[in-house]
């Protein structure tokens, strides 16, 4: 049966849209102008705002690291939470109860978190104690390099149980037909994941990364609760970089960031989309 | 080898789950055993590490009714939270349910672009929006009020997307029955879309809930008033030197989550699975 054609559904959108109008869209269209304008006179300048951005030492430093973050993070992500979904759906007896430790860290507030992410990574800590015992040479992980590794300890941490009921919910939804009809042809069970779990849950890859993606911007508040304002080089996120930018009004320098950043994110929906398209035609 | 496998698994959701135990526990910690094991971390030229117990050894309550008894602050703090965390869920359901119901079951001209407008604007990070969220805020005197953080919220399109993922599983053939026997469109969406669309609706306020009760980037900008803050950014407060009331504080921030969590998960994992579905 077809949807209902009528304008009483505009009527119920109305609130909504109003609002996402006046708050979200709106003030970005202006964003979007003020970067082609100079903050200073008000006259248009062009590119030039783009310019001095992409000279900026500090952008370029928090773009590297945001990238640098996602490249690695994501990967070790999809792929942890992937093989913990697998065998969890083995497990039927113990899976939901797994399920719900996983996701646990969602619901903890960072801020609850920040004397454990403190006292586990000071120089004196707990984790260079576990280390200490193991005979691994102790890290200061907030002064040197390995401060990123604090990023990707509490990325992994937060989001893995999210990624698990996403795969679970994948893997869940294949047919058991499919594995019968296999597995009387003789397959075995890794012949069975890697011709019919893995094919079967690429759609669902592409979802996963997306949205990994979009979690992964939230992972400045662990990095902005544990070493504030100036944190350790590595661990300077566009984040970080916005806040001290806005803290000097520095609107044509956050303009043309906010473009350049919401450009990219775009893109990346795009391809998305296109993905999600193929998988329809299949 | 499948007992391994269990091994493994319980071994990493118990390191998981590690930091909640650590919480409670430290918690109920008295004030000297606390010091005593944290001391490599509160002193600069202290030797050694900071080590951790799994039970209390003489557990107490004291750490709570000292930040109960001391500190008005953190009462402020909690009724902000609770006022913003309140106000954006109620704004969200208000405004986001007859939204998510005009996308999922009504066809007009333009439904598919608008659409597609909510979805970027789902995706779009805090950094992205910061200056724009700043100018409206500006333009209209919200800066540093609570209506100021909890406004664009309400507008968020996250949850108009997955209430409308759950909303556009109800079967046409309702409607168009309902319809038949002369429903007005108000009358289906109160005695339909709410009551059939409910576990969206609650998917929706469990992932919300626990998004704003966590909510720092937005209050961190643009509220300068200390007594407006929320208590996610209670952190100036948490110190090590006074360790114990800060482990109270941090387990009594938790709380509210936590239960939510407890009571809500079902709702929470349908909420994530419909976050990742196409449209």
């Amino acid at each position: 049966m077809k949807k209902h054609k009528s304008y009483k559904g505009i009527l119920f959108i109305v609130p909504s849209f109003v609002g996402v109008l006046v708050f979200w869209l709106v003030p970005y269209m202006d964003v979007i102008r003020r970067s082609f304008f100079s903050a200073v006179t008000g006259e248009f300048t062009g590119i030039k705002n783009y310019e001095t951005i992409f000279k900026n030492q500090a952008f370029l430093l928090a773009g590297a690291n945001t990238l640098r973050f996602f490249g690695i993070c994501i990967p070790i992500l999809v792929l942890l939470s992937l093989t913990i979904a697998v065998l969890l759906t083995r497990q039927k007896k113990y899976m939901q109860g797994l399920k719900t430790m996983f996701l646990l860290p969602m619901a903890i507030p960072v801020v609850s978190v920040v004397l454990l992410w403190r006292l586990l990574f000071h120089s004196h800590g707990l984790l260079n104690h576990l280390l200490d015992i193991l005979s691994v040479s102790s890290i200061d992980w907030m002064n040197t390099g390995a401060s990123f590794y604090v990023l990707v300890v509490s990325y992994l941490w937060r989001n893995l149980g999210y990624d698990i009921v996403l795969w679970v919910a994948g893997i869940t939804s294949i047919p058991e037909v499919l594995y019968e009809a296999a597995r009387v042809d003789g397959a075995g069970e890794w012949k069975c994941f890697t011709s019919i779990t893995l094919p079967n849950l690429l759609p669902s890859l592409f979802t996963i990364v997306v949205l990994s993606l979009l979690n992964g911007f939230k992972v400045f508040r662990e990095a902005y609760l544990v070493a504030g304002d100036y944190p350790q080089e590595k661990m300077y996120l566009l984040q970080h970089l916005f806040n001290n930018w806005y803290r000097d009004l520095a609107v044509d320098k956050m303009s043309a960031a906010a473009v350049v950043t919401g450009t990219v994110i775009l893109i990346l929906i795009l391809g998305l989309q296109r993905a999600w398209v193929k998988e329809d035609k299949i | 080898m499948k007992k391994i496998w269990i091994i493994f698994l319980g071994i990493l959701a118990a390191v998981v789950v590690f930091p909640i135990l650590f919480l409670i526990v430290g918690s109920f910690m008295g004030k000297n055993e606390l010091t005593g094991l944290i001391q490599p971390v509160l002193d600069t030229n202290a030797r050694g590490y900071a080590s951790w117990k799994l039970i209390p050894e003489y557990p107490t309550l004291r750490s709570y009714v000292e930040l109960l008894l001391d500190s008005l602050e953190f009462f402020v703090m909690f009724w902000n939270s609770v006022k913003l965390t309140g106000g954006i869920l109620m704004g969200q359901f208000l405004v986001g349910v007859p939204a998510a119901w005009g996308f999922a079951k009504f066809e007009f001209p333009g439904r598919k672009f608008l659409f597609t407008v909510y979805i970027a604007m789902m995706m779009m990070p805090f950094q992205v929006m910061m200056l724009s969220n700043y100018l409206v805020l500006d333009s209209l005197s919200l800066l540093d009020t609570l209506s100021g953080i909890i406004l664009p919220a309400i507008f968020s399109t996250f949850p108009v997307f997955i209430m409308y993922r759950f909303f556009a599983g109800i079967p046409e053939a309702v409607l168009g029955a309902a319809r038949l026997d002369g429903a007005g469109e108000l009358r289906l969406f109160f005695q339909i879309a709410l009551p059939l669309g409910s576990p969206g609706i609650i998917s929706a306020m469990v992932l919300g809930f626990l998004e704003y009760w966590n909510m720092i980037e937005q209050p961190m900008a643009f509220l300068k008033t200390k007594e407006l803050w929320p208590l996610s950014l209670y952190l100036s407060n948490i110190t090590m030197e006074k360790a114990g009331v800060s482990f109270a504080a941090s387990v009594i921030v938790l709380l509210p989550a936590l239960l939510v969590f407890m009571a809500g998960q079902d709702y929470l994992e349908q909420g994530i699975i419909a976050s990742a579905m196409k449209e």
